[in-house]
């Protein structure tokens, strides 16, 4: 009890009621919240929670839906699984540089891929680096890891023999993911959900790396360290940052007040896994 | 709804050939048990019947007709697990509803025969309880019902009393007695438990490596086992190798082993001189003051164990061979005592069965 205490006042609580006192800090002295409205006021920088936004939820759908379909087809073991699944998993260990520098190497203008497709004789492939769809891709490589690794550790953590009742019961593959498997499945996808939300709602690397850092990628966390770093206003930054908190934990909430939604109707109830 | 079923069934993992051209047919409202140690094949052959792995060859006819083609969901089997398989996420009417659910019945009918079958298992008052709500037993019974609501053409049990406690699993055994009793569903009954076995089934198919050692009767199985295999799996605990000396009149087997000369039943035709075992259960032992004479042993109290009714009285004989014998008078652990293997309880088996 002590030490998560310690852990938690020195690793957290600390540092965010540090950056929120320094948010509040107006530039002649005194405490006002003229940052955060120099921030919400100036298009140029609102804009930022938008374009993260823009991000952010849509590739957290798109990784969770594909890690949870993965995880679902591998929940009664594949032919070679732990090679899948290290491979899957490789990309935690590479970092997000490494990760950004990869995807330059291989959809970037001069990458394989479009080298491949020239060969092919197509000319006009869309761009698929330093733009939108590049940070999508990197965030999906980055994140789709996690995601899988927990989905599967939750669904392999059902009762097969689940899954045999329902069939013998008539429920055909489709039946049983409806009734059976999503229902138990449904609240670690919720969690799955919310971690992934705050990772993407975070991004910084990918978005410079191998996005538009100037433009369509602009994301909250650049617009923070560019104030931090580009015009050394720390206490902007903290507004900035403060800001982006703010927006994760509304998602976050937002998460799981549906999952709660869910127990209450019964559907997530007693959760998965055996008795 | 009550179905002939015959198979004929062969499974190989691999290399390793968990069911061997298993074949059977059972009659319409009959309840067949598959009796086996664990390994035996007896679950795979439960799962083959349901569906649920693919067999490597072989045929399953229902009223004569093959049903090998049909995935699980199509069978319109029930299904009873060992760990009950309950979904956790629904309450025990709902999961009693879940296969007529699927069938897409009206709600009223579901509804009538949803408390019907709840009725059935004496479970009415626990409708809106979820699973992790209830005892054991009470899960099961939830799982029997639910597998009984569709009507099921086959009732497949996979040793569904035996993560009950001992008193429960007495009185569940009289529960699915009286539900067959009532409903006549032709069932198939996976269990290691012998007096299982015996108290619930018509007839019993004892299986070992995957290969039938007998089918029968309970009461054939019980007092004529045909192997040294089966004469252990139903309580024979005493085994004296003998060689045939000669058959008697009445059809009785006179033998002779390096404890005993013996009287006793042969179950399969015995020719003089071949070897065979004698087999007798402790129930049958009987202490005698005699201490020599035909089915006669002699030796010498090791150790008791007070049962309530009854001891079981461990008696090492002069050649080493050990006894057990269960008493009705308690004898003291050092004294010299006599027993009598009884004639009519003596089966004398083939030695080297293969089993």
């Amino acid at each position: 009890m002590l030490p998560a205490a310690i852990y938690l006042l020195v690793m957290f609580v600390y540092p965010f009621a540090y950056g929120v006192i320094l948010s509040l800090q107006a530039k002649g002295g005194g405490i006002s919240v003229a940052n955060y409205l120099a921030f919400l006021l100036d298009p140029w920088q609102v804009r930022t929670v938008w374009v993260t936004a823009s991000i952010a939820v849509p590739n957290t759908v798109l990784t969770v839906l594909l890690a949870l379909v993965v995880a679902y087809s591998m929940r009664r073991g594949v032919w070679m699984e732990r090679t899948i699944t290290t491979a899957l998993v490789l990309p935690i260990a590479l970092g997000t540089v490494l990760v950004a520098e990869g995807i330059n190497g291989f959809y970037g203008p001069k990458g394989w891929l479009n080298q491949g497709l020239l060969a092919l004789g197509i000319t006009d492939a869309p761009r698929l680096t330093h733009n939108y769809t590049g940070v999508m891709i990197a965030l999906l490589v980055q994140h789709f890891p996690f995601c899988f690794l927990m989905l599967l550790g939750y669904i392999s953590g059902i009762d097969p023999g689940l899954e045999a009742a329902a069939r013998v019961l008539g429920a055909g593959p489709w039946a049983i993911f409806r009734r059976v498997m999503w229902p138990l499945i449904a609240p670690g996808v919720a969690i799955a959900f919310a971690l992934v939300f705050v990772m993407n709602f975070g991004v910084f690397p990918s978005a410079v790396l191998v996005g538009q850092p100037a433009g369509a990628t602009r994301t909250i966390a650049i617009a923070a360290y560019q104030q931090a770093f580009e015009h050394s206003d720390m206490a902007m930054a903290s507004a900035i940052a403060v800001v982006m908190g703010g927006c994760q934990l509304l998602g976050l909430g937002l998460i799981l007040v549906i999952r709660r939604r869910m127990a209450a109707t019964g559907v997530a109830t007693v959760g998965a896994g055996k008795r | 709804m009550i179905s002939a079923l015959s198979f004929r069934l062969t499974k190989r993992f691999g290399t390793r050939t968990v069911l061997d051209e298993f074949a059977l047919e059972v009659h319409g409202g009959e309840f067949v048990t598959f009796l086996g140690p664990s390994g035996c094949g007896k679950s795979t052959a439960l799962n083959l019947l349901a569906g649920l792995i693919p067999a490597t060859s072989g045929e399953i006819r229902l009223d004569g007709s093959p049903i090998d083609h049909l995935p699980p969901e199509r069978r319109g089997f029930g299904m009873v697990f060992q760990n009950y398989a309950l979904f956790p996420h629904l309450t025990v009417f709902d999961n009693v509803a879940f296969g007529l659910a699927l069938r897409a019945r009206p709600r009223a009918e579901i509804a009538q025969r949803v408390r019907r079958m709840l009725q059935l298992v004496r479970l009415t008052e626990f409708e809106a309880r979820y699973p992790s709500q209830l005892s054991g037993g009470q899960q099961q019974r939830v799982a029997i019902a639910r597998a009984l609501a569709v009507e099921p053409r086959l009732l497949l049990l996979d040793e569904p009393l035996s993560n009950l406690d001992a008193k429960l699993r007495l009185e569940m055994r009289s529960e699915l007695k009286r539900l067959h009793a009532d409903l006549r569903l032709t069932s198939i009954y996976v269990t290691h438990d012998q007096s299982e076995a015996l108290s619930l089934s018509d007839r019993v198919v004892v299986l070992r490596d995957g290969r039938v050692m007998q089918v029968g009767t309970p009461a054939e199985i019980h007092d004529r086992p045909r192997t040294r295999f089966v004469a252990d799996f139903m309580g024979y605990r005493n085994f004296f190798p003998v060689t045939v000396d000669r058959i008697e009149p009445g059809g009785l087997v006179v033998a002779r082993g390096k404890d005993v000369t013996l009287t006793g039943r042969p179950v399969t035709p015995l020719a003089p001189g071949s070897a065979a075992v004698a087999a007798v259960r402790p129930e049958d032992v009987e202490l005698t003051a005699e201490l020599a004479g035909p089915n006669v042993v002699r030796g010498t109290v090791r150790l008791t164990e007070y049962l309530g009714r009854e001891h079981d009285v461990e008696v090492a004989l002069d050649s080493g061979t050990m006894v057990m014998a269960r008493v009705e008078r308690p004898v003291e652990v050092g004294s010299a005592v006599g027993l009598r293997l009884p004639s009519e309880r003596v089966v004398v088996l083939p030695a080297g069965d293969g089993a």
